[in-house]
């Protein structure tokens, strides 16, 4: 048992690092003295330090090599994010496409579409955005109502809307999951399509959260034409083509939960700056008990690396974890504004901002209800609960469910 | 980074579980119980005597290095084992002997040190640690468990050494893991305001070892009390000293942990067959939930005893951080995880006749042991605001 790079991991981090001092000072600076302010130009300057850090290896490091890539493997990609960290520079731009639609394309696109698509994303010229939760479509993805109709010629149409969608406002295209046959139970009528952002009839609207920023979108499609090539993984697969990326975005949680900022060094911190919070003893066991889980989720990733290491795949297991930090962040949060007072919800305050931003997470990549469902189900073997959707057509559903209200 | 169970772990811990399984100890724990309840003070016999085969499996020598007869093998290694132990509620005096010697093994320089080494090694001889807690950032005493309240003891002190080098030891340590019928009791004594490793032959004079019981019949329990005993004074630096201790904490945790998984199996089988209103119970989301949330305790207390086996070694400055962490999650988990036990069964789960009960003992008593997972808690707070003080 042990933490240490293995020689090959430890000659990589050298040579991540090296490449990292040389490059540094062409980083976009986002935070303190000289950061960059307006919107438009932090997008720009990110988009170009990633085509660098894609030009150096440091951007899908998992991807194959002949997409770009390098062919390592994840405890690569975990050593690349650490000395990324480390340095202090900003990561990749397009984290969601980089890390959960690229390799979904690179599984069940077609040949011309990765040579099409996965080039510019991986060097930040076009970001990419991942179109899948709707209004009525969350928890249960399934029920996705956004609706492509094939015309004659063999194109599609698409009418719909969906949300939370990060990255749409500077995004180039979209992975979307649409209804094509509305016929059939509802897993099997989804489709998986390629869409241009710039498309006519496509409208992407800012959503603003608690903070009053707007991270999220929400995108409306009207009557928006695609062509026949714009199918992912074949008409009528899109659930199994949407459970790969759901399987990277896990991979992606699991491995970059770290970097999230909730972490026991930086709540002590705060405790600890407030010479009465730190003798306290009700603050110090609320402290206590919300680090030791924190602490406990950072060797939870290890074990999830050393698995990874092995070959495994992270299950729904890794679910719990989310739900760790979430919770956790949530408490330390209430208690360090506890402790600060009023201040700790002022406008430029990091803790208001976290405070603000946490209800939120607790539902994004999977309520936590869900979650708790999964991992019951599919880890501790517990029945399901009865469905009422099973084997019945989507079109159909609607209208049960219309009845029953 | 390598976090998985190494093939000789994984034999460990099997080898463990096939040897406990020989015996009936959840029954033996109950019938305990009931002698005691039924006035007679508790009766010792009722529980079968593991000690022969934790000697047989060579766990008393656990982290002895070879060279004085043991197994030299890691923290972590004795929590695999402690785990097993705490699956079926095995009450094996390895939570005060191991402790003891890590201790005793830390300065095996001394005089007399190696022979006794050597027996606690294959178990001829058994051991049990004083438990004391090293200081805070908030307090720079050494203190003792006191028997009822909140005050904490003082570390009992020693006086000038005797013409047979010995020292004599006056003071005490209430609730001792594993003392009754130790042969030999380890722990930390102040000497000239300093505080340093003492070993003391538990037939000595001055030496008063009151056997209790509280609620967990499975669990031997101490008050020690020293007055002018004669003690030797160990080769251990105040490091190891501090390092038992949290070494405790993490092997408590692992015990803890082990009956965690005992709670969560029997709870899911459970809730798979027992119908209500036309369904198996685990398909509610209530309790679906509920044991779901055991599984989080469980997983993130078990992710703990890694940091805490790799700290012990890997990253000492971290132990105490670690080991605390693992106390407190390990702890909690336990109380959720036999509430839970308790619930999932409905009323059955509350008689006499279940097995709920039994880990519901369990883990009220564990939780005030040791300086109780209230203690590791706070202890997880002031490393860490120690460690902010430091960056």
């Amino acid at each position: 048992m042990d933490l240490d790079d293995t020689p090959e991991q430890a000659a990589y981090r050298a040579q991540v690092r090296s490449w990292l001092e040389e490059h540094k000072s062409e980083a976009p600076i986002l935070q303190g003295p000289g950061a960059i302010e307006d919107e438009d130009e932090i997008v720009a300057a990110r988009r170009a330090w990633q085509g660098k850090l894609a030009e150096a290896g440091l951007a899908g490091v998992t991807w194959p090599k002949e997409y770009g890539g390098q062919g390592l493997g994840p405890i690569e990609q975990v050593v690349c994010n650490q000395e990324i960290g480390r340095a202090k520079v900003p990561g990749i731009l397009d984290a969601i496409g980089v890390g959960m639609l690229g390799p979904t394309i690179i599984a069940h696109g077609s040949e011309e579409q990765k040579s099409r698509y996965l080039g510019p994303m991986l060097h930040g010229d076009e970001v990419w955005c991942q179109l899948f939760s709707e209004p009525a479509a969350g928890s249960d993805l399934a029920a996705v109502q956004t609706r492509a109709r094939q015309q004659d010629d063999g194109s599609w149409r698409l009418t719909g809307q969906k949300v939370w969608t990060t990255n749409a406002q500077f995004a180039s295209y979209g992975l979307l999951l649409a209804r094509t046959d509305a016929d059939v139970p509802k897993h099997k009528g989804l489709t998986m399509f390629v869409v241009p952002i710039d498309a006519e009839g496509v409208t992407v609207r800012g959503l603003r959260q608690i903070s009053g920023e707007a991270e999220f979108n929400e995108v409306f499609f009207d009557d928006v034409a695609l062509d026949e090539s714009a199918v992912v993984g074949g008409v009528g697969n899109g659930w199994g083509t949407g459970l790969t990326t759901l399987m990277f975005e896990r991979v992606t949680i699991g491995l970059g939960s770290e970097g999230m900022g909730y972490n026991s060094t930086r709540f002590a911190g705060a405790i600890a700056a407030d010479e009465h919070a730190r003798r306290d003893p009700e603050v110090r066991h609320r402290l206590g008990e919300i680090a030791s889980e924190l602490l406990a989720v950072r060797f939870t990733g290890y074990r999830t690396l050393t698995a990874l290491q092995k070959g495994q795949i992270p299950g729904p297991e890794a679910g719990l974890a989310k739900v760790t930090i979430v919770s956790g962040a949530i408490k330390a949060g209430d208690l360090i504004a506890d402790v600060i007072g009023p201040d700790a919800l002022s406008e430029d305050s990091e803790w208001a901002y976290m405070i603000s931003f946490l209800p939120g997470l607790k539902s994004a990549g999977g309520t936590e209800e869900i979650l708790r469902n999964t991992v019951g189900e599919r880890v501790l073997g517990l029945p399901p609960e009865p469905r009422l959707d099973k084997g019945i057509p989507f079109s159909e559903l609607r209208s049960k469910e219309g009845a029953a209200a | 980074m390598n976090l998985a169970l190494s093939d000789e772990q994984v034999f460990l811990r099997e080898a463990a579980r096939g040897a406990l399984s020989r015996f009936k100890t959840l029954e033996a724990a109950r019938e305990a119980l009931d002698t005691q309840k039924a006035g007679t003070g508790g009766d010792e016999n009722a529980l079968p005597d593991l000690w022969p085969t934790a000697r047989e499996a060579g766990w008393p020598g656990l982290l002895i290095d070879e060279a004085h007869g043991g197994a030299g093998l890691d923290a972590f290694d004795a929590m695999l084992v402690l785990g097993e132990c705490g699956r079926v509620l095995a009450g094996i005096p390895l939570l005060g002997h191991l402790p003891a010697t890590a201790i005793l093994g830390d300065g095996a320089g001394g005089p007399g040190q190696s022979e006794f080494l050597a027996d606690l090694a294959t178990g001829e001889r058994r051991a049990a640690y004083l438990p004391a807690q090293p200081p805070s950032e908030l307090d720079e005493h050494w203190s003792t468990d006191p028997a009822s309240g909140l005050g904490r003891g003082s570390l009992p002190s020693a006086a000038a050494a005797g013409d047979d080098g010995r020292v004599p030891v006056t003071g005490r340590f209430a609730f001792v893991p594993d003392a009754p019928g130790a042969d030999t009791l380890v722990g930390a004594a102040l000497l000239d305001g300093k505080p340093v490793g003492v070993a003391i032959l538990a037939d000595a004079p001055g030496v008063s070892i009151e056997p209790v019981s509280r609620y967990d019949a499975t669990r031997s329990l101490g008050h020690v009390t020293l007055e002018n005993a004669p003690a030797v004074v160990l080769d251990a630096p105040e490091e190891s000293l501090a390092a038992a201790w949290y070494l405790a904490q993490a092997l408590i945790a692992a015990e803890s942990l082990g009956s965690v998984e005992t709670a969560l199996d029997v709870s899911v089988a459970y809730a798979k067959e027992r119908f209500t209103f036309g369904r198996a119970i685990g398909s509610y989301q209530a309790v679906k939930h509920s044991l779901t949330e055991v599984l989080r305790q469980l997983e993130n207390g078990r992710s703990l005893l890694y940091y805490a086996g790799w700290a012990r070694a890997g990253a000492p400055a971290e132990f105490a951080l670690a080991a605390s962490a693992a106390r407190s999650v390990g702890g909690r988990a336990l109380d959720t995880a036999a509430r839970t036990m308790i619930s999932v069964h409905g009323g059955i789960g509350a008689t006499w006749e279940h097995d709920a009960p039994l880990y519901f003992r369990r883990a009220q008593l564990s939780r005030r042991l040791l300086g109780g997972t209230a203690q590791a808690t706070d202890r997880v707070a002031g490393e860490l605001i120690a460690q902010a003080d430091a960056a």
